[in-house]
């Protein structure tokens, strides 16, 4: 147990952490967004999926990391698009297109995966960390924290951002109002649908870009079915967060922590099968669910599709 | 609370004047059979996109899967658990319940088999140890389902995310298990220990098909009869279709919950034991067929129809069981089997869709 308090472990756990916590994160809070406007996003998955191989593959080809994201995020947007033709525009049943979109990326990612990438599977360089200056020289937080990719400081700042969009802005009003009473924000003269499929596409932007810094940042390439329930991993999040970001952010790092735990066990040395190191996060949103399930809170519209005029 | 009553409630007309029985009828197969044809068509543009002949992949896939003896033998003998599972989903999707963690119990059900069933056969013999394997099997299952169907009866939490939560660990879980204290000590890559031929579910005459098929054929045929012809199946449905007035009506809907779950989860067990006791013998490390996501869409399709799945099912199996051979002769993965499905839930529900708006304006 000595091994476990030492310096390079606990930096190694707060890096990881943070890289693992990171792709929560953006798709935590932009599940969020659309389960507010009452959207149950199952298709997470897939958006994050898809935005994985959409940005590894923008990055592989171009060398830009910025690039990567950006077309990772449009990646994710596309997939949303589709969940927003079909479950608002048309009214289709939330879940079985939620599961048809995320068995669909994941089989059309790992079919082009196999033809472009399974002869070699090519790595990107390691990302340019940026530094933040004074921060990074405190021992072990400061490397652990404060030494990440540009995007990281970015998502902490959407955090900020989109909590302050839900406070004390109209478009926060209108995505809580499509939530809660959809037939109210109707009679308002605004539309349900583009209020919804708004908040959808943006919750498909945020979670490919969430994908693509999983590939991209924390893997260094794409591996199929790399997400591994991260997307419903973040549809937790956001159902225990009641709507307020910053628990997100929370819930984000604490299962950073415990994927990154693999990792920092194997710097320290310590033989862990990495079978019982992956059930932790999974057991931990079980044993959240049990402890604080009296606590969860949905819009009451969730779920379903909005029809004018019907009760 | 549940989205899915518009899908768990089968359409059920009233009774049509005799001349457009005809008519109906064909609705309905057109209404099957339109998703498959789509699903095909655009799934094999995007094999012309990847440079694969879709013609030839199509055509292996059929001559592999169907045509030859040997492969139709495994067809059917691939359709004992995914028609157990079947089974299962169809208890809980009529009942309003998505247990979409079939993944999970399946793979636990498989594993515990695979460890108890050579420890037993020495002292009890064959037939006793594939009883006793087969009833710890659907316990196991039913186990595994035990915190998602509490959270969904007491707090209500929405059962779509504990179900997939509990599969990804009881995916991990079955490898632990496999891993360390099941693992046969005379291999090197971990395993279970391997249960003789001479042990498992009996064949049947001179074909490779196990009689696991049979009793999947019965289940499958029971759950029906369970759901459409029994009071306890109603009120399963009356809690799927509307809990609310469940309540009113005075069921107990915490306790039809614990039971749809139970049934649920216990045939997607059963179907663990019998691939391993009918096919496998043991299970190696990071086995994970993933047959549960695959059954949803068969499920939907059949529209929670007991006699209608068996039909799609082997339609499905012989896709598996073709696709699979393919990825080693026509070099298309395995994967693009994943993806068909995907497509045809989509345009499933486009048609639906668009029948529905039919009916509508019909009706008006």
């Amino acid at each position: 147990m000595q091994a476990l308090l030492t310096e390079t472990f606990l930096t190694a756990l707060l890096f990881g952490a943070v890289t693992a916590g990171v792709p929560l994160l953006l798709a935590g809070l932009g599940e969020q967004i659309s389960e507010k406007a009452g959207v149950l996003n199952i298709g997470i998955e897939g958006m994050m999926l898809f935005g994985a191989y959409c940005g590894f593959v923008a990055a592989y080809y171009t060398g830009s990391f910025w690039l990567g994201f950006l077309v990772g995020g449009l990646g994710g947007v596309a997939v949303a698009l589709l969940m927003a033709l079909f479950c608002i525009r048309l009214g289709m049943n939330q879940i079985v297109i939620g599961i048809s979109l995320t068995l669909g990326a994941e089989g059309l990612t790992a079919l082009l995966h196999h033809f472009q990438f399974s002869q070699s599977y090519p790595r990107l360089d390691a990302a340019p960390p940026r530094p933040i200056p004074l921060l990074v020289d405190i021992p072990v937080i400061g490397p652990g924290l404060f030494q990440h990719n540009a995007l990281v400081y970015l998502a902490l700042i959407a955090v900020a951002v989109v909590s302050w969009m839900f406070r004390h802005t109209y478009i926060g009003l209108n995505l809580e109002a499509a939530g809660q009473k959809p037939a109210a924000l109707d009679t308002a003269g605004i539309s349900v649908d583009r209020t919804r499929t708004g908040a959808v596409l943006a919750t498909g932007f945020l979670a490919g870009v969430g994908g693509a810094y999983m590939a991209n940042v924390g893997a260094g390439l794409f591996v199929p079915f790399m997400t591994g329930g991260a997307g419903f991993i973040s549809i937790v999040l956001a159902m225990l967060a009641r709507g307020r970001p910053l628990w997100v952010l929370l819930g984000a790092l604490m299962f950073g922590v415990s994927l990154a735990l693999t990792t920092a066990f194997q710097v320290a040395g310590v033989n862990i099968p990495t079978d019982v190191v992956q059930m932790l996060p999974f057991a931990m949103v079980m044993l959240v669910l049990v402890i604080f399930a009296r606590h969860s809170g949905l819009p009451p519209a969730l779920g379903l599709p909005y029809v004018r005029g019907q009760r | 609370m549940t989205s899915g009553v518009e899908a768990s409630t089968p359409a059920s007309p009233a009774r049509p004047p005799a001349g457009a029985t005809a008519r109906l009828i064909l609705f309905g197969v057109l209404r099957t059979l339109l998703p498959i044809l789509l699903a095909l068509l655009v799934g094999a543009f995007i094999l012309l996109l990847l440079d694969a002949d879709p013609l030839a992949y199509y055509g292996y896939v059929l001559r592999r899967g169907l045509l030859q003896p040997s492969g139709l033998q495994e067809t059917i003998t691939r359709a004992a658990p995914l028609l157990l599972i079947a089974a299962g989903l169809i208890i809980a999707f009529r009942a309003g319940i998505w247990n979409l963690g079939a993944d999970g119990q399946f793979l636990l059900a498989a594993v515990i088999t695979a460890a108890l069933a050579p420890e037993l056969v020495g002292t009890l013999g064959r037939y006793p140890t594939i009883a006793v394997c087969l009833v710890v099997a659907a316990l196991v299952g039913a186990a595994w389902s035990l915190i998602p169907a509490f959270l969904k009866a007491r707090f209500g939490v929405n059962e779509i995310i504990t179900t997939l939560m509990m599969s990804f660990l009881g995916t991990s879980f079955a490898n632990v298990l496999i891993k360390i204290p099941f693992k046969d000590a005379a291999t090197t890559v971990p395993q279970t220990e391997t249960l003789a031929v001479a042990d498992r579910l009996p064949r049947l005459g001179d074909t490779t098909i196990n009689s696991g098929v049979i009793l999947a054929v019965i289940a499958v045929l029971l759950v029906h009869l369970l759901m459409t012809r029994t009071a306890f199946g109603l009120k399963l449905q009356i809690v799927g279709a509307n809990p609310r007035a469940a309540v009113h009506a005075g069921l107990s809907v915490a306790k039809l919950t614990y039971a749809t779950f139970a049934l649920s989860a216990g045939f997607v067990g059963l179907a663990g034991a019998v691939d391993i006791l009918g096919v496998w013998g043991n299970v190696r490390n990071d086995w994970n067929p993933a047959y549960g996501m695959l059954v949803i869409p068969i499920v939907f399709l059949a529209r929670f129809h007991g006699v209608a799945v068996i039909g799609f099912v082997l339609f499905f199996a012989a896709l598996q069981i073709g696709g699979e051979s393919a990825a080693r002769r026509v070099g298309v993965p395995t994967f693009y089997v994943l993806l068909l499905v995907a497509l045809l839930l989509m345009f499933l529900a486009l048609v639906e869709y668009l029948d529905h708006r039919w009916r509508e304006r019909t009706k008006a």
